[in-house]
């Protein structure tokens, strides 16, 4: 149940959204997807699910194209709200879920069992236009998890909402994802991409500018970062060979350094000068790559 | 159960349950059980109404007993008083409403009788008509006798002339024929009209809502849009077979409670009394057909507005060619053997009302309707292929969308994106 996305390109006119991406997702992984807006992930989406044909390349989903033959096995979380605000929460849930290929009954217990999940049991007959923009994604997200879909794709899913919305969808889909689901997700969130991914691609201007492992995508960043508070002055660290970036803090100074070499050097060449209060080594975040790659500050 | 079906279901049932599909439903009705009853209704304000008194200065001596006598028979609710206390205290009388008017009798010069009417207001037109003819028609008689007519010349004189008109062609309608066949189908062209321009408004107002709330590409990703357009078209098609039979059940049912009262008046003027089957069975064709061209039209149209506020604008072409065409037959009714009426009754957008109002009008050869049929059936195919086109691309386009330009740019966006 492989998810193979070969030398993609798609062009609008002379508009080049996607270019020439090629990404593999295996079963029961979780995907990250990053980049600015316009940066092309929706349009990805969009020829994942068979919505828009890709110029060259190819989407296929464990070796068969995806088209409408195989929409029960897809759930699909757009990055706008799609519902209909005047119907009733049932209904609208009850009719998509038969798109998908589930019967009534099925329908309404599933339905009944997502609500009581995220505690929201009482809005079975509400209109959806009624409901806060939180409680909507929740809806949202019934409607994409509602068939029991074997890839999921969910644009933008945790947008606008607050932290504990966060935590109650962000469980649901971590227990779909251990119940062997292959979710693909984009996120304007850094740390939810690093928190739940084990893959990701970072995007700019359609292109994949990493794309990895978490793990791998962080050690061959190469680079770590560097803090040191102590009581003495730092300000010759700034030029200090193999610093790439610094900033000045009230305690100290965090250095971006190309390796753990520059690390052990600085640690000799301060020792004796004062008093070190912390010295910490650390893993760059993905905000630090995201940076560096895509040339700006994403968040 | 097939994904078409479960679409073509929803959107039946979503629609028949909306307030907004009960209360026109039941509106329609009453005011067509109201209209039906109308003679019932009429009677029944007019029975309490009390009789209208004129007084009547006569200063002529003689002519009031001969306009009381014809007043008497034609109108029972009018009451002549000879009045004698003069026109001041008359005019007092009128003023407190004792009485409803004043009339006052005389000769002129050439001793044929003139008269003034005089109330509150003018406003009562039907009256003082009737109290004119009256008086017009004894002073024909009185100039006749200055005259010397005898009864017999004066009878010949305004007796009216036999014009009778003869169809030559073979099956052509007579006269009588021709103006029962004009009311009803008058009255069914109204119904086509108000069909096809309701309900494929309808269409695309239920597609742009989708596409505005986003709903679609939910839709579009378990459904393909061309499913999706065609069952959304038949459901709809479905609810507008709901609302019409209902309104035609009941008024079946209430016309024939009222039968007996309706004869005679406004039913024979529109011809109700013999309805030709085959005037029906090409009503229903024509409707439906008419309403699977504007559907798909309109489910194009509505596919491209991303905003619910730009549908009417949208639709507005659509809108106009529906009422050229209402207009166009409606014209036609006064000629239907117009070689204008006959052209435009092939131009598909037009076929509908134009065809149907000259297949009730006249005798027309089979072949005819027959093609116009074929014609309609031949614009659906390629609208319903045009519009599924333009519909796969448009439901995907967002932005500022609201112009016609934008078929060509869905269709280019069908083309190239969605192959």
């Amino acid at each position: 149940m492989t998810l193979k996305i070969e030398n993609v390109t798609k062009k609008f006119k002379d508009f080049t959204a996607v270019d020439n991406l090629s990404i593999s997702i295996p079963e029961k992984e979780m995907f990250g997807f990053l980049g600015a807006n316009g940066a092309g992930k929706t349009t990805t989406f969009r020829m994942i699910l068979g919505l828009l044909y890709p110029t060259s390349g190819s989407v296929s989903w464990n070796d068969q194209p995806i088209n409408y033959s195989t929409s029960q096995y897809i759930g699909y979380l757009p990055e706008e709200r799609g519902l209909y605000p005047k119907l009733k929460v049932r209904e609208q849930i009850i009719y998509l879920a038969q798109l998908r290929g589930m019967n009534k009954q099925d329908a309404l217990r599933e339905l009944k069992f997502w609500l009581e999940r995220f505690k929201v049991p009482e809005y079975l007959d509400k209109k959806v236009e009624e409901l806060s923009k939180g409680n909507q994604q929740k809806i949202q997200l019934i409607t994409a998890i509602i068939h029991k879909p074997r890839l999921l794709i969910l644009d933008e899913p945790f947008s606008g909402l607050d932290p504990v919305n966060v935590e109650m969808l962000k469980d649901a889909i971590l227990e779909l994802k251990a119940a062997g689901t292959t979710i693909v997700f984009s996120s304007h969130q850094m740390h939810h991409v690093e928190e739940m991914c084990e893959h990701l691609c970072i995007m700019h201007h359609g292109k994949p500018v990493v794309h990895g492992s978490l793990k791998q995508i962080k050690r061959s960043f190469g680079k770590k970062n560097l803090i040191v508070h102590g009581d003495f002055d730092m300000e010759f660290l700034k030029n200090y060979s193999g610093v790439t970036k610094s900033k000045q803090t009230a305690e100290g100074i965090e250095l971006q350094i190309v390796g753990e070499y520059v690390a052990e050097k600085i640690l000799q060449d301060i020792v004796g000068k004062g008093f070190i209060r912390r010295f910490i080594l650390e893993e760059p975040s993905l905000n630090d790559i995201f940076i560096e790659k895509v040339g700006a500050s994403y968040e | 159960m097939n994904k078409f079906w479960i679409i073509l279901l929803h959107t039946y049932t979503s629609k028949v349950k909306t307030k907004q599909f009960i209360i026109t439903t039941i509106v329609t009705l009453a005011i067509m059980v109201g209209l039906t009853n109308m003679p019932k209704i009429i009677d029944f304000v007019n029975s309490d109404k009390e009789q209208e008194k004129i007084a009547v200065i006569d200063e002529t001596g003689s002519l009031f007993a001969t306009l009381e006598q014809m007043v008497s028979v034609t109108n029972d609710d009018i009451v002549l008083l000879p009045y004698t206390n003069g026109v001041e205290e008359a005019r007092q009388e009128v003023k407190s409403e004792a009485i409803k008017g004043l009339l006052v009798l005389s000769y002129d010069a050439d001793q044929l009788p003139t008269a003034t009417y005089q109330s509150m207001t003018l406003a009562d037109m039907s009256l003082p008509n009737e109290l004119r003819n009256h008086i017009q028609q004894i002073k024909t008689q009185l100039a006749a006798t200055q005259i010397n007519l005898t009864t017999e010349q004066l009878e010949k004189l305004y007796e009216p002339i036999v014009f009778s008109q003869v169809a030559l062609e073979e099956n052509a309608k007579t006269e009588q024929e021709l103006n029962q066949a004009r009311g009803l189908v008058y009255v069914l062209l109204f119904v086509i009209y108000f069909a096809v321009i309701m309900y494929a408004s309808m269409i695309a107002m239920e597609v742009a809502t989708e596409k505005s709330s986003r709903i679609m590409e939910i839709l579009i990703s378990s459904v393909s849009p061309i499913q999706h357009m065609f069952a959304k078209i038949l459901g709809v098609a479905l609810v507008s077979l709901t609302q019409m039979s209902l309104l035609l059940g009941v008024g079946y049912y209430s016309v024939k409670q009222n039968l007996s009262s309706l004869e005679g008046g406004f039913f024979e003027v529109f011809g109700f009394t013999n309805i030709p089957a085959s005037t029906l069975i090409y009503a229903f064709v024509f409707l439906l057909l008419g309403y699977f061209l504007y559907a798909t039209l309109a489910a194009l149209l509505g596919s491209l507005v991303s905003r619910i506020e730009d549908v009417q604008q949208m639709i507005t072409p659509m809108t106009l060619l529906i009422i050229a065409g209402f207009m166009i037959s409606m014209f036609g009714l006064g000629t239907p053997n117009n070689s204008f009426i006959t052209i435009t009754s092939y131009i598909p957008f037009f076929t509908p009302m134009i065809m149907f109002m000259r297949v009730g009008m006249l005798n027309l050869p089979t072949w005819e309707p027959i093609l116009g049929i074929g014609i309609l059936l031949a614009s659906i195919i390629i609208m319903a292929y045009f519009g599924a086109r333009v519909y796969k691309g448009g439901v995907l386009m967002y932005g500022k969308t609201s112009s016609l330009k934008d078929i060509k740019t869905a269709l280019q966006f069908s083309k190239d994106e969605l192959k």
